[in-house]
């Protein structure tokens, strides 16, 4: 490398999509998920090129970038959600503290207990509260008996900042709760299998701003205990409630790196013209 | 990475950028007038020229509020991002830079009146070629803001040692001049502050230098090494501090 290049290299805070160079890959710690060159198609169409990035324990990392990017279709191969669509086909490599996520022995449903997601659309079962929450707990044989359950309900509920709008309605139908107390309730049914990781695909966007800034405050005090990764269109919420943010164009990862440094100096033009409305 | 122009999908935002970049430019200009005609005022004792930048200075103050207005209502309604960020924050803080560097040019009109005797002082001579430098780098820095034109800005940067350099000579000069002439102390010390308010002038321009790079590419402006001003003793002891 002539020292021309060198001037050119990025500071270390700064990343790029060649993960080898780029910090796509994590500084210091193991990251809890990794995935390596990873490509998608939809029959023949691609829609994920060559990605490669790190998820980490530490901070809340949001996927920006215009409809069509790629960047749910990313997000969905994170638990293998693309595998129920048939024509769907990943390669690479996608890890999750180590283990190889589409290797034969995967349990799938095991996974994505593990690897729990929330929608754009709240989508709470026609049940109870109640069950709503003890029924991933009930399946994957976590609570031994009705006062560990209630346990596990209470504190998902607590945790999702829910329990106290809804501790005297247990029995009511979570359908029958608004649209933000209904996302926060699948957040906390996500929360009570005591996942490692929760995806979100657009959380907020059939929210009001008050319930949005529910989501957001509670996406702020989940950071650290799980690794969370949000797919958003509001960049301003990529801004208000990730550390690191990834744009995603036309199936590649354009520029990944820490949320500040994108939204004040990003590094690609296409991040520049995208983040400031330049994008045509 | 350098703004490349392209334009916004909300047209709206573009127009509102483009008429706070008008009225830098136009504060800009009138900054550099007044320095102008402050000093025409001070060669030849004209004090209603001198009144007249006094005056003036009011619409350079309702322009940087202005601009500030402005600025923060774009802020606050377009949410800008990245480059559009950095411009505007540089805009909001080159009006207020702007702003002083006409209160200096204020200042000098207002001793025009007081220092019509110090024709005869010989540092007198420089103060013309010294402030038409001042003037100068107020006008690239403001220049390269509009053209976004970093290496201009770097330049503006380097030739504020020349106006440094001037401040020194002249400061010796005056200081000799006091010493042969004490019943000339109370002008000479008036014509001293002439001479500093360039040199701040200078530095004014220097700063607008560094918000138009940071605002360009991101990082701040490479430092320069500064020359040592002999009217700051903590200069030698800041300087050793560095080596």
């Amino acid at each position: 490398m002539n020292d021309d290049q060198k001037m050119q290299e990025p500071s270390e805070s700064v990343y790029m999509t060649d993960p080898a160079t780029t910090g796509a890959t994590s500084e210091g710690g193991t990251p809890k998920m990794t995935a390596r060159n990873v490509d998608v198609f939809y029959g023949d169409k691609q829609a994920i090129n060559d990605v490669s990035i790190d998820v980490n324990m530490d901070s809340v990392t949001a996927f920006i970038g215009p409809s069509g990017c790629g960047k749910s279709t990313f997000l969905r191969c994170m638990n293998r959600m693309n595998d129920t669509i048939p024509i769907a086909r990943v390669t690479g490599d996608i890890t999750l503290e180590g283990d190889d996520i589409y290797a034969p022995q995967m349990d799938v449903v095991q996974l994505r207990a593990r690897v729990g997601m929330v929608f754009q659309k709240p989508n709470p079962f026609p049940k109870s509260i109640y069950d709503n929450i003890a029924y991933g707990p009930r399946i994957h044989g976590l609570a031994t008996g009705k006062e560990e359950l209630d346990h596990i309900v209470e504190s998902s509920l607590q945790r999702a900042g829910l329990w106290g709008e809804v501790k005297d309605r247990l029995q009511d139908s979570g359908t029958a709760l608004s649209g933000g107390q209904q996302q926060r309730l699948c957040i906390a049914r996500a929360i009570a299998v005591d996942p490692e990781v929760i995806l979100m695909d657009e959380p907020c966007s059939a929210l009001d701003p008050i319930a949005t800034a529910k989501i957001e405050e509670l996406i702020h005090e989940l950071r650290g205990r799980y690794a969370i990764v949000i797919v958003t269109h509001n960049m301003q919420q990529a801004a208000r409630v990730s550390q690191k943010t990834a744009f995603f164009h036309l199936g590649t990862l354009v520029e990944y790196g820490e949320t500040t440094d994108i939204f004040t100096n990003p590094r690609k033009e296409k991040t520049r013209d995208y983040i400031t409305g330049r994008y045509g | 990475m350098v703004n490349s122009g392209t334009e916004h999908t909300v047209k709206a935002f573009d127009s509102d950028i483009n008429q706070l970049r008008g009225m830098v430019a136009e504060i800009g200009g009138r900054s550099e007038q007044a320095i102008a005609k402050a000093m025409r005022a001070l060669e030849n004792s004209d004090l209603e020229l001198a009144a007249e930048v006094v005056r003036e200075d009011k619409l350079i103050d309702d322009l940087e509020k202005r601009i500030d207005d402005l600025t923060f209502q774009t802020i606050a309604l377009r949410a800008p991002m990245a480059d559009d960020l950095r411009e505007l924050i540089a805009t909001f803080k080159i009006s207020g830079v702007v702003e002083r560097i006409g209160d200096y040019a204020k200042n000098i009109a207002k001793r025009v009146p007081i220092v019509t005797q110090t024709r005869r002082m010989a540092p007198i001579s420089l103060l013309p070629s010294m402030s038409k430098i001042a003037s100068e780098l107020v006008r690239d820095a403001l220049d390269a803001f509009a053209r976004r034109d970093t290496e201009l800005a770097m330049e503006v940067n380097r030739r504020d040692q020349i106006v440094d350099d001037f401040y020194n000579s002249i400061f010796r000069a005056v200081i000799t001049h006091m010493v042969e002439n004490p019943k000339d102390i109370g002008e000479a010390a008036h014509l001293l502050f002439i001479a500093k308010n360039l040199e701040r002038i200078g530095d004014h321009a220097t700063n607008v230098a560094e918000m138009v790079y940071f605002a360009a590419t991101g990082e701040p402006m490479p430092e320069r090494t500064r020359g040592e001003d002999p009217t700051d003793p903590l200069d030698d002891v800041l300087s050793d501090d560095a080596d």
